[in-house]
């Protein structure tokens, strides 16, 4: 079943990349870029094929593919895409619905402007990216 | 009355059931016959068909273009790209039927004359429906679904609805359930002088702004989202921004438009109060109206199918849909007309599609059509054979005149299959997303997409031992994508798959 309780606007509070807006920012988010939901097993980001998004998960679970490989599980609150928008380059890996998946989009053209237009929202992508970077660190070393 | 009950498709079993009939049902429906599905039954709470355009737009204008004299003959394939409103007949006395109608006032048709077109259509392509059957409720049944109506039960193996975005929606803004919604707006005249608060601005807030202009005293319009002038340069709806807002930033003449979040809408004797916040400003603003319009938008009217597990989009205003219009999580379940905008494909360097228009829309209600008729009940089309030296100019003239292609921005591609035992097959139109996804056998596809800034590109997907290319070829200032330099980058880029 389908559980569907909290608006858009509501689940955006909960997650730690727009913790800091205030509830009139986060209505503006809710309200310029659109919900997508994505069947299990159905691709949102694609190994290059260039032009893709920013995605904000807001529900269900997505895995990391790269060369048919799985690298990583995404949940509520995670994002990707950053990489290949902010690089300008294909992204490297595939993302794929691993359950019914609802992300927010962010068109690559939009994610400038959002992250200067809101700089709380993209101090906290810095600090999630640094913990990302410095797993994988760990990992190689 | 008394007497038989004339009416098609009685309560019963069926293979497909078709629930509406606006474009996108009618679409659906006809395209269904023409896939060779028999036992479909077509059902509507309507008295005739139209769907929202028996009512709307407000007022009464399109925004979408018909050019009733164009390059290239009425009622060719070609044609598509220069009618946007007409229904997709496979025959030519089923095509291009909107510029019968026409009067020429504008290249964009009158409500009423897109009504009579889609009548039209409905007559000469023979799509009969079951007026007057009100869809309650639905179950699932063994092997299909079981829908509940006002003329009884049908069970199906298939449903398709079609249902319109045409139901009120309101967020959730204290005060704001005592505003007429646009739904309810009444004639211009009605607002003659009075201080006029729209809150929304998307397409039907700026409809009714412009039809206000000359009436209302002030007119505001307000919600959190500004407006984006860039994007709105490639949309349909600038069409309706462009005099309010014009009018806004050339510093007023009345119209105001606000990017604000809407706290509360205040009912008191003289009218209402309004209280904001800024969304791209800091600070709070007060108005005080006569008349409040919600201009916020619609929903489909999805009745119990959250129940049944139908996931939705938008704080369940739409149902989410996979690349071939399918619920995300009830299989069996297709959807048809504009709310296959839910289905957003690729979504390339951010372009939707046009699936909220009867132009885009027209194209996806074909495909699902084959595609329930190929997957679901096995009836497989034919596959047309290509010579390897024909596949170049093929493509390229399906790149520079494709309507499906230029109406479905990197949304529909031209797919062509290599197979070493089957040969060089055209495998038709295919959703890009689709054909993108799919992890086996070699092919190409064309697509007309938008680049990175905004100008018309072809672009070529080759899938070729197990591994995809994406190659995207420069624009042209005529769109000519059929000239020599792009069939030789085709030639080039296909060289390895077509040897």
């Amino acid at each position: 079943m389908e559980a569907q309780s909290a608006s858009v606007v509501e689940t955006l509070a909960s997650l730690s990349l727009f913790g800091d807006l205030s509830y009139p920012e986060l209505e503006a988010v809710a309200h310029t870029f659109e919900e997508e939901a994505f069947a299990k097993d159905q691709r949102v980001l694609r190994q290059d094929v260039s032009g893709g998004s920013f995605y904000v998960i807001l529900s269900g679970e997505a895995r990391v593919v790269i060369d048919s490989e799985e690298r990583a599980v995404l949940t509520r609150g995670d994002f990707f895409g950053e990489i290949s928008v902010l690089t300008d380059t294909a992204p490297t890996a595939d993302v794929v619905a691993s359950t019914v998946l609802r992300c927010l989009v962010v068109p690559a053209h939009d994610l400038k402007p959002l992250l200067l237009g809101r700089p709380s929202v993209a101090y906290r992508m810095l600090q999630i990216e640094a913990r990302r970077l410095r797993m994988a660190n760990t990992w190689a070393g | 009355m008394g007497g038989v009950d004339e009416r098609p498709f009685p309560p019963g079993t069926y293979d497909v059931v078709v629930v509406g009939s606006g474009p996108g049902g009618l679409q659906v429906a006809y395209s269904l016959a023409q896939a060779g599905i028999d036992r479909c039954a077509v059902i509507s709470r309507d008295d005739r068909p139209g769907g929202m355009f028996r009512r709307f737009p407000v007022y009464q204008r399109l925004i979408s273009w018909t050019k009733p004299d164009a390059p290239v003959a009425r009622g060719t394939r070609e044609y598509e790209w220069y009618d946007h409103n007409s229904l997709l007949g496979d025959v030519e006395s089923h095509q291009a039927l909107t510029p019968l109608f026409m009067d020429r006032v504008l290249d964009l048709p009158a409500r009423v004359e897109m009504e009579s077109a889609l009548a039209e259509f409905a007559a000469r392509g023979g799509v009969q429906v079951r007026y007057g059957c009100e869809w309650d409720s639905t179950r699932i049944d063994s092997g299909g679904f079981a829908l509940v109506t006002s003329d009884g039960e049908y069970r199906c193996r298939v449903c398709v609805f079609a249902l319109g975005m045409t139901e009120a929606w309101r967020p959730p803004i204290p005060g704001l359930d005592a505003a007429p919604h646009y739904v309810e707006t009444g004639s211009p005249e009605r607002y003659e002088g009075r201080r006029v608060f729209i809150v929304g601005k998307r397409n039907s807030g700026f409809e009714i702004a412009q039809g206000l202009l000359p009436w209302a005293k002030t007119l505001v319009l307000a919600s959190p989202r500004p407006v984006d002038t860039a994007v709105l340069a490639f949309s349909p709806l600038r069409l309706r921004y462009l005099q309010p807002f014009d009018e806004h930033v050339r510093g007023g003449s009345g119209s105001t438009v606000v990017d604000a979040s809407i706290e509360r809408v205040e009912r008191h004797a003289g009218g209402y109060r309004i209280r904001a916040r800024g969304t791209t400003w800091k600070g709070e603003l007060t108005f005080e109206a006569d008349e409040v319009i919600a201009a916020t938008g619609f929903q489909a009217p999805l009745r119990d199918l959250p129940s049944l597990g139908v996931a939705t989009v938008n704080d369940g205003r739409l149902p989410a849909q996979t690349p071939y219009w399918e619920s995300v999580s009830v299989p069996g379940i297709f959807f048809a007309g504009n709310v296959t905008q839910a289905s957003s494909g690729l979504r390339k360097h951010g372009a939707s599609s046009s699936s909220s228009s009867v132009h885009g829309f027209r194209y996806n209600a074909r495909l699902v059509a084959q595609r329930i008729a190929e997957t679901v009940f096995g009836k497989r089309r034919e596959r047309r054979a290509l010579e390897r030296d024909d596949v170049v100019g093929f493509l390229a003239g399906e790149l520079a005149r494709a309507p499906e292609l230029w109406n479905q921005k990197a949304h529909l591609a031209r797919v062509v299959a290599v197979d070493s035992a089957a040969g060089i097959r055209d495998e038709g139109i295919v959703p890009l997303a689709e054909f993108v996804d799919r992890d086996e056998g070699d092919a190409c596809a064309v697509a007309v997409e938008y680049d990175a800034g905004g100008a018309i590109v072809p672009a070529l997907y080759v899938r070729h031992d197990g591994r995809l290319s994406e190659h995207v070829l420069p624009p042209h200032p005529l769109h000519a994508f059929d000239g020599d330099d792009y069939r030789e980058e085709l030639g080039t880029r296909l060289d390895a798959l077509l040897a």
